[in-house]
């Protein structure tokens, strides 16, 4: 058995014990990791996780639906909006809804804005953990901006429980329309500078490329997706091999890596940035081409009706009731969707028995997969490599545990 | 890269395996069927090796919980052939009084922390793997919490029933 060794009383032992963790400011979240050390060489480590475990597979099958939601939310909390809309989709392809396009894009624009605040996170704590605060402190202020845009789409910042099932709860306005433009302009100045500062920074280089590389054969060994993979050279993004909400209409490219170090990880990332900017642009494009106030499917009998609706006409009254109670129609099947989280692929497996609630909700975590190779990974590590290897994972510990 | 298409796979399945895959169905597109405990590696292996599509990715690995079925755990599998863009499931009903499936760690490294949270949660135990310890729960905690007898809510309260809470 591989039980974490806390301490060690034997001062002949040449081993240093550290433990890292739980809250240590260099890991930035709940993990933690019990080392030994030669020197500053890593000799062995063993992750514990499940420090902020809160059954959310347990606490979902008592509950309708829609309320699984805010759960979702708390999952990778650095890009609430995918988890959302993955969600959203996981029921709508059980109950064979149909979105119009212009949700579809709506939805596009909304889950690029995430993967951009995602990568934000990521990029500027690598450079932050190598000594870089000025770059971290450039970039972070656009993640400001994004959650000022999801404010504006559904009035919260971090825990959005944005839309619904069947759609979006209101339209965007015509204000989250001019911010969105007004971060399309800024952010690209923002980002150029951020990689000119740290692309070929020497500096940088010598900390991350070469370290922490990862073959594709060990990365499909051990689940890992997203980001993580494709720095490794495997272009599997779920958005192009698997495509939801209308992704099959547009144009981007999915950037690969070679050597799956954590410079490559970095430049993924980077790239996967530029690379939203332009989805976004062509998602805003797009929708000069739909009607305009379309804002969910015309399925009342799943979408949460709006509150005067709900207080004004019987339909939308019974409507309201139905599906609050958890008495909805829907098929008696399971169903597993996936969508492209910031980490890698977000999966939901849902078994629907025609109760009330699911009969069993899975959600594959792609944070908690891609976390199972720290500890093997650093064995020969140096620790301050490590450290900034665990920042280029970009492990959310909501999605770690949850 | 050529189409496969699940009866393709189905019949490739059947003519390995015979009656050992039963229970063959088509969810929304993806390819399920069921098999035993004492061929699942096999199964795993022919999938990940020999079949038209290779399913080299363990997506994931979860259980479900049937309290009234004679077999009452469900231990499912996700397969993904990335080439070919095809996905899989397969599951295998065990014993809940007696559930020991053999591991996939010796197929995939993935497996290794999904085994883990199975066992964790439902109380599975993977035969063979290396370090079948819990995950999220505190080793203290002696029961498998997933596990459809064990309710949400403190049932020592009167207040909170689980039945006024969806089920």
């Amino acid at each position: 058995m591989n039980q974490p060794v806390y301490t060690d009383n034997d001062p002949q032992n040449e081993l240093v014990t550290l433990n890292l963790g739980p809250t240590h400011p260099a890991t930035h979240g709940v993990f933690q990791n019990v080392i030994q050390l030669d020197g500053e060489r890593i000799v062995s480590g063993v992750s514990t996780i499940g420090y902020i475990h809160r059954a959310f597979e347990k606490i979902a099958e008592h509950r309708p639906f829609y309320q699984i939601t805010p759960l979702t939310d708390r999952l990778n909390y650095c890009s609430s909006p995918i988890n959302n809309m993955g969600w959203h989709m996981t029921v709508e392809k059980l109950l064979n809804i149909k979105m119009p396009k212009r949700v579809d894009y709506l939805r596009v624009i909304i889950m690029e804005l995430a993967r951009i605040s995602d990568h934000i996170i990521c990029n500027t704590i690598i450079a932050q953990d190598t000594g870089a605060t000025t770059t971290f402190l450039y970039l972070f202020q656009f993640r400001e901006h994004i959650y000022e845009i999801y404010e504006e789409i559904c009035g919260a910042r971090l825990t959005t429980n944005i839309g619904r099932i069947g759609g979006f709860e209101r339209d965007f306005n015509e204000i989250a329309f001019a911010k969105i433009n007004k971060f399309l302009k800024e952010f690209p100045v923002a980002l150029r500078e951020f990689e000119s500062l740290l692309n070929r920074n020497r500096i940088f280089i010598d900390r991350t490329a070469k370290v922490a590389a990862v073959s594709a054969e060990q990365a499909l060994d051990y689940g890992w997706t997203g980001p993580l993979l494709r720095s490794a050279g495997v272009d599997y993004d779920v958005r192009v091999s698997d495509p939801y909400s209308s992704y099959e209409d547009f144009d981007f490219e999915v950037p690969v890596g070679t050597s799956g170090d954590i410079y490559d990880r970095y430049l993924v990332r980077n790239e996967e940035m530029w690379q939203s900017v332009r989805l976004i642009e062509q998602a805003l494009e797009k929708l000069k081409h739909e009607p305009a106030g379309i804002f969910h499917a015309d399925v009342p009998e799943f979408y949460l009706p709006a509150k005067e609706e709900v207080y004004n006409n019987m339909e939308a009254l019974i409507y309201h009731f139905k599906i609050v109670m958890g008495e909805i129609d829907a098929p008696k099947a399971e169903v597993y969707h996936s969508v492209e989280g910031g980490n890698g692929e977000l999966g939901f497996y849902l078994i629907n028995d025609g109760g009330r609630t699911p009969y069993r909700l899975h959600f594959r975590r792609p944070s908690f997969i891609n976390y199972q190779m720290f500890a093997p990974m650093s064995k020969g590590m140096l620790l301050s490599d490590a450290i900034i290897n665990m920042s280029s994972m970009n492990i959310i510990a909501g999605e770690l545990d949850a | 890269m050529a189409e496969v298409t699940n009866q393709e796979l189905i019949q490739q399945l059947t003519e390995k395996f015979g009656e050992k895959i039963v229970g063959i169905n088509e969810p929304y597109g993806l390819l399920t069927f069921e098999t035993t405990k004492d061929v699942i590696i096999n199964v795993l292996a022919f999938l990940k090796q020999n079949t038209l599509a290779s399913f080299n990715f363990l997506t994931d690995i979860t259980a479900v919980h049937y309290p009234e079925k004679k077999h009452g755990i469900a231990v499912v599998y996700h397969l993904h052939s990335m080439v070919n863009k095809i996905r899989i499931r397969v599951k295998v009903f065990i014993d809940e009084h007696h559930p020991e499936i053999p591991t996939a760690t010796t197929l995939w490294n993935a497996a290794n922390w999904m085994e883990r949270e199975t066992y964790d949660l439902f109380g599975v135990k993977f035969e063979g793997h290396p370090d079948l310890r819990r995950i999220l729960n505190m080793d203290e905690l002696g029961v498998h919490p997933m596990l459809k007898q064990y309710p949400l809510e403190d049932p020592n309260r009167v207040d909170k029933k689980d039945e006024y809470f969806g089920r």
